[in-house]
């Protein structure tokens, strides 16, 4: 039996092809994503486990909570401390950190790297084990500084060179005096690390004689645990925390790999639906194997073979095509995996080195789900070809599609659907988080409900196209009646086309309308013609909005202070502006009172209002950051948004409680309004500082804009896989179509269509399922955009709901070029068949 | 060897004051398959001619050339050498579009196994020809025709709801249905019971009378040969012999007779059994 499997495996080739490319296209997702993920993560594991070499126990402030009315502070990290974490017995040396954002730029006066990872630190005195000098010498006072080997070379600095440096707002500009190599992940991940001395290091970040974490190196012969525990003993305990240098790498690695679940998450869930769409390629598949050798399997069944004899020798096959593509899959993938690791660093964002890591585990899975979804994707075919009467050996007709009702099958749908709908429009009226997790269900519910229901539709929305299809004559009416022939078929190759759809529109409807959201919150809310801030989000120093009101053009600017104080026993983040310009800067709506901010008087928006049960005229008590308390009253309750929101009070009231006030955002009103000039000349103003964006409007909602650009872009890419599954689908069920079909194909070939007309004959009918398919999906994806949009609006206020009618007619040309495409094969074949001659 | 050396019998004459005007005619035709060693001779220079408004039935032996002959005359398979016209058309030259468009407008066809499309209707499936063609039936031609058939009150039927025989009722009337000049039937009762298959005999004999339309069939069954007007008997290629105006006993007598000379199977002696070829296997 299996020599008969084997030899009837090699006999079909270009079908074959296709199934193990259907197979072999969801395994590489698979195996490529678990290569891809284990890969990088695997290096930055490594780097950070070297990243923390010089540390055996770090002592860190522990955080204290908000307390009552008081603002929590974080205690500091004296030189006395680090003295006396030197002496403890069992300690070698220690040696005190103190980290902060610093920009660089590049010799361009552009920020390297994203921003995200530009890091600055402290060179601990001459000799800093923790960073090896590559070339030149220790920085030295406030004019000196060293930076990492990647950003040298990146940027093509040398010692000597003047680099242009950025805190938090003014520009600085020390010279490069040396060049260190460092196992830091940041710096491995494509981030950049500048050097300062120590007490310059202080300065610069604000924490003048103190430090951020002190790391403690065990003398010889001593555990880290042992150094853990004489720290704790000799440290005041309230005050400090210490933690194992193991501790510290293994905390990095969880973090870096809980990080990385994310996106193999993602990534793995797209090859699931590659494999899913792709089990219905492989049923399809053996279903056309089988009828292709009714009379073979029958003449078996003739000869004594018995029925488990045959299912067992389709199983085989499909055991033998499952290995195969399993195989091929997991090499694609390997390569897949390899493949996007680079593609991540042209992107610029660099990984650390690393061996590509393939574990047995990726080996293992890439294996069972090719093997395990092809044998059950085959069994039901193999048991259809097993109940062949072995009669059908003597008969020339071929196996009829089965005609079994489709009731049962229906209510399921029909139930399906249902509860999807309802799940889906109960989510809706849910709030934001606690609405995802129904809305999830629902989808799915919903999905598989018109996935089982699409026999039952191809019907209606088929006969919907006829009008068009007339206009082709007999080629369209066969076209559209032997498309709606076998539905099972239609549907299982419609659905292929129609997940892919679905996720694509729904994507895309939901990303255009938040586009449109955020466009609008942009351009309502704001008066100012530029917003000045940090590039990686950390706050600007209030030198930035003392340098902005000077200019002559600026006719209005407000920092956005940022805060924290406890009112009512709650934290409460207070945003400081320029009460005597706010109005002015911005246009929020009022929901009562009046917009005046000036002494007491300040303006909270909704949110915040009704959950401390506010109104205009209510009045509270605030208690700042250095405990002092203040009266103040609610002027005006104005509706928020993503960008302004909370408790807005005059800066003249707020700073003299800060000691050390930044801003999160300056906006800005010029007499010129938004030009190149004025752009310049603001960017000018604030000394050219690579870490400072100033953006208009447009700016920044293109800014968001990107972000999504960026999703969207992966997910269609990542989908055009699904796509590629759903060609290989509706070739193989025209292909089928075609085979079933030979005899009338030759008949109407006899009785005078010709070849023209039986090509077109297929490609019509390959066009009608692949719009069916198309359709559904588009009209599922809008419906899941649309209700994802619900979810959404209730957090983000100028939400609205934007149907992309030209993507979505580009999703449906896609649908019908599939169509075309696969039907070019299987339409040449049947243009191919000879007119018919036997009986 | 030639077709003049072959034993003769001729049980009826051509009928005199018939129309004589030839609808189909084959010269020298030979069809030849693989080469040297292998080289099989399907039809060795036949000449053979279909008057107009005669009903011909074509037989002989399994292997005889008689489906082949068929196929070539009806533009269905090419030939090796010699010539085939249909009227006027030499179809030798004809590249496959235009023998498509031949067998589309003068030529009507009628299956052993009905090949009726599942998803057309009975009425649907007689126009076929035409819908293909983007012609409008003649309606009192098609009127006449199905009255004929006798399917007026089954046209909205599709064919798993008609019974075999009534599958090729509809099968002839598509086959009259677009007035071809010459209507081809490869067994077409090979599938029918014997009463179903006299019913649509008689219909084709009918439409040969009455209508002046040309049948040529290809039949093992001396049965249906009788309905002809003129029986041709191939054997091993070659036509080796015509019967005018035969019955049954004549048909069967020859085959019994000329089996003496060629084996055909024991099977033909046996006159209950009219197939004295395997079902199925009809070249």
């Amino acid at each position: 039996m299996f020599r008969t499997a084997l030899r009837n495996v090699l006999a079909h080739k270009a079908r074959l092809l296709m199934t193990v490319l259907a197979v072999m296209l969801g395994v590489a997702f698979v195996s490529g994503t678990l290569v891809f993920t284990n890969t990088i993560s695997n290096a930055f594991q490594n780097s950070s486990a070297k990243g923390f070499d010089q540390v055996d126990v770090a002592v860190t402030p522990e955080s204290q909570e908000d307390k009552g009315n008081t603002v929590g502070k974080t205690p500091e990290l004296t030189q006395a401390l680090l003295d006396k974490s030197a002496e403890v017995p069992g300690a070698a040396s220690a040696i005190g950190v103190v980290d902060g954002f610093t920009a660089i730029a590049d010799k361009d006066g552009k920020l390297i790297g994203g921003g995200f990872q530009s890091q600055g630190g402290n060179y601990w005195g001459d000799k800093d084990p923790r960073y090896p000098l590559a070339e030149g010498s220790a920085p030295r006072g406030a004019n000196q500084v060293a930076i990492d080997s990647e950003t040298a070379e990146r940027a093509g600095y040398e010692v000597g060179d003047t680099v242009r440096l950025s805190i938090d707002g003014p520009v600085l500009k020390p010279t490069v005096v040396g060049i260190f190599t460092t196992d830091d992940g940041n710096v491995a991940a494509g981030g950049s690390l500048a050097l300062f001395d120590t007490a310059t290091a202080q300065k610069l970040f604000g924490k003048t004689g103190t430090y951020d974490q002190i790391d403690v190196k065990a003398a010889a012969g001593t555990s880290q645990a042992a150094l853990k525990s004489a720290l704790d003993d000799a440290l005041p305990k309230d005050l400090i925390e210490t933690t194992t240098g193991e501790q510290l790498a293994d905390d990095q690695a969880e973090m870096i790999s809980s990080q990385l679940s994310g996106l193999r998450q993602g990534l793995l869930v797209f090859a699931g639906i590659a494999l899913f769409v792709g089990t219905f390629i492989i049923a399809n598949t053996f279903t056309m194997l089988v009828a292709q050798r009714t009379k073979e399997l029958a003449l078996l069944r003739a000869v004594g073979a018995s029925r488990r004899q045959v299912t067992r020798s389709v199983l085989i096959e499909a055991f033998v095509v499952g290995t195969v593509a399993a195989v091929a899959g997991l090499v694609a993938g390997i390569g897949i995996g390899a493949g996007l690791r680079e593609l991540m660093g042209t992107f610029d964002a660099t990984i650390p080195a690393g061996p590509l890591v393939i574990t047995p585990g990726t080996v293992l899975t890439a294996l069972a789900v090719g093997i395990l979804i092809t044998m059950p994707a085959a069994w039901l075919p193999g048991r259809r070809a097993a109940k062949i009467p072995p009669v059908a050996a003597m008969s020339s007709l071929h196996a009829q599609a089965t005609a079994k009702s489709l009731v049962l099958r229906n209510t399921l749908g029909a139930l399906f659907s249902g509860a999807g709908v309802a799940v889906v429009l109960a989510a809706t009226t849910m709030d934001g988080s606690s609405g995802q997790a129904p809305m999830g269900l629902g989808a799915v519910l919903l999905i598989i409900g018109v996935f089982i229901l699409t026999p039952l539709l191809s019907r209606p929305l088929i006969a919907a196209a006829s009008p068009v299809l007339r206009i082709f004559g007999v080629s369209g009416k066969l076209a559209r009646q032997n498309s709606v022939r076998n539905p099972r078929r239609t549907a299982a190759t419609a659905s292929a086309l129609m997940i892919g759809l679905t996720l694509i529109t729904g994507m895309t409807v939901m990303a255009d309308s938040l586009q449109q959201g955020i466009d609008k919150m942009a351009s309502s809310a704001l008066r100012a013609d530029y917003v000045v801030s940090m590039a990686n989000g950390n706050e600007l120093s209030p030198d930035v909005d003392r340098k902005l009101r000077a200019l002559d053009d600026v006719t209005a600017s407000s920092p956005l202070r940022n805060a924290p104080s406890r009112i009512d026993g709650e934290t409460e983040y207070l945003t400081g502006v320029n009460g005597s310009v706010i109005g002015e800067l911005t246009d929020l709506p009022l929901d009562g009172g009046a917009f005046r901010v000036g002494g007491t008087q300040v303006v909270v928006d909704d949110d915040t209002a009704k959950s401390h049960g506010w109104r205009a005229g209510s009045s509270f008590t605030a208690h700042y950051e250095d405990g002092k308390a203040q009266r103040l009253t609610v002027a005006g309750v104005y509706e928020g948004n993503e960008m302004i929101q909370g408790i807005m009070l005059d800066n003249g009231t707020l700073t003299p409680h800060l000691t050390d006030p930044t801003d999160m955002r300056v906006m800005v009103k010029t007499a010129d309004g938004t030009s190149e000039a004025t752009k310049d000349a603001l960017e000018k103003a604030l000394g050219s500082n690579p870490a400072i964006k100033v953006q208009d409007k447009k700016d920044l909602s293109n800014e968001i804009a990107q972000m999504f650009t960026l999703i969207l872009n992966m997910v269609y890419g990542l989908l055009a896989m699904a796509v590629i599954v759903a060609v290989l689908g509706v070739i193989n069920t025209l292909a089928m179509s075609v085979f079933e079909r030979s005899q009338e194909i030759g008949m109407l070939r006899a009785i005078g269509l010709d070849r023209k007309g039986i090509k077109r004959m297929v490609r019509l009918e390959s066009l009608v399922i692949s719009l069916f398919g198309g359709v559904l999906g588009i009209g599922l994806g809008v419906f899941f955009g649309w209700a994802a949009g619900e979810l959404l609006a209730s957090r983000m206020a100028t939400y609205e709901l934007v149907l992309p009618w030209a993507r979505m007619g580009v999703f449906l040309l896609l649908a019908a070029t599939v169509g075309v495409l696969a039907a070019l094969w299987p339409a040449r074949r049947a243009a191919r068949l000879a007119p018919l001659t036997g009986g | 060897m030639t077709t003049a050396s072959s034993p003769r019998l001729r049980p009826g004459v051509p009928p005199a004051g018939r129309a004589t005007a030839v609808a189909a005619r084959a010269t020298d035709l030979s069809k030849i398959y693989g080469q040297g060693e292998t080289q099989v001779v399907a039809l060795d220079r036949v000449s053979v001619e279909f008057r107009q408004a005669e009903f011909t039935a074509i037989m002989g032996p399994s292997g005889s050339g008689k489906s082949t002959l068929m196929h070539c005359v009806a533009g269905l398979d090419t030939f090796s050498s010699g010539s085939v016209r249909i009227g006027d058309t030499e179809l030798g030259s004809l590249k496959d579009k235009q023998l498509t468009k031949l067998r589309r407008d003068k030529i009507g066809f009628i299956f052993q196994a009905f090949n009726l499309l599942p998803t057309l209707t009975a009425l649907e499936n007689i126009t076929l020809p035409m819908d293909i063609a983007g012609r409008r039936a003649d309606q009192q031609w098609l009127d006449s025709v199905i009255q004929m058939v006798g399917l007026r009150d089954r046209l909205g039927h599709r064919p798993s709801q008609l019974s075999g025989g009534q599958q090729q009722r509809v099968a002839v009337a598509r086959a009259l249905a677009s007035k071809p000049d010459i209507i081809f039937g490869d067994e077409p009762t090979g599938n029918l019971d014997s009463r179903s298959g006299a019913e649509v005999l008689g219909f084709l004999r009918n439409s040969v009378r009455e209508l002046e339309q040309t049948v040529v069939m290809v039949t093992h069954d001396p049965v249906a040969a009788a309905y002809a007007d003129r029986v041709v008997f191939l054997a091993d290629g070659r036509v080796v012999d015509e019967m005018y105006r035969p019955t049954a006993d004549a048909v069967l007598d020859f085959l019994l007779r000329f089996s003496g000379g060629v084996d055909i199977g024991g099977s033909a002696a046996r006159p209950q059994t009219p197939e004295f070829d395997a079902k199925g296997r009809t070249s």
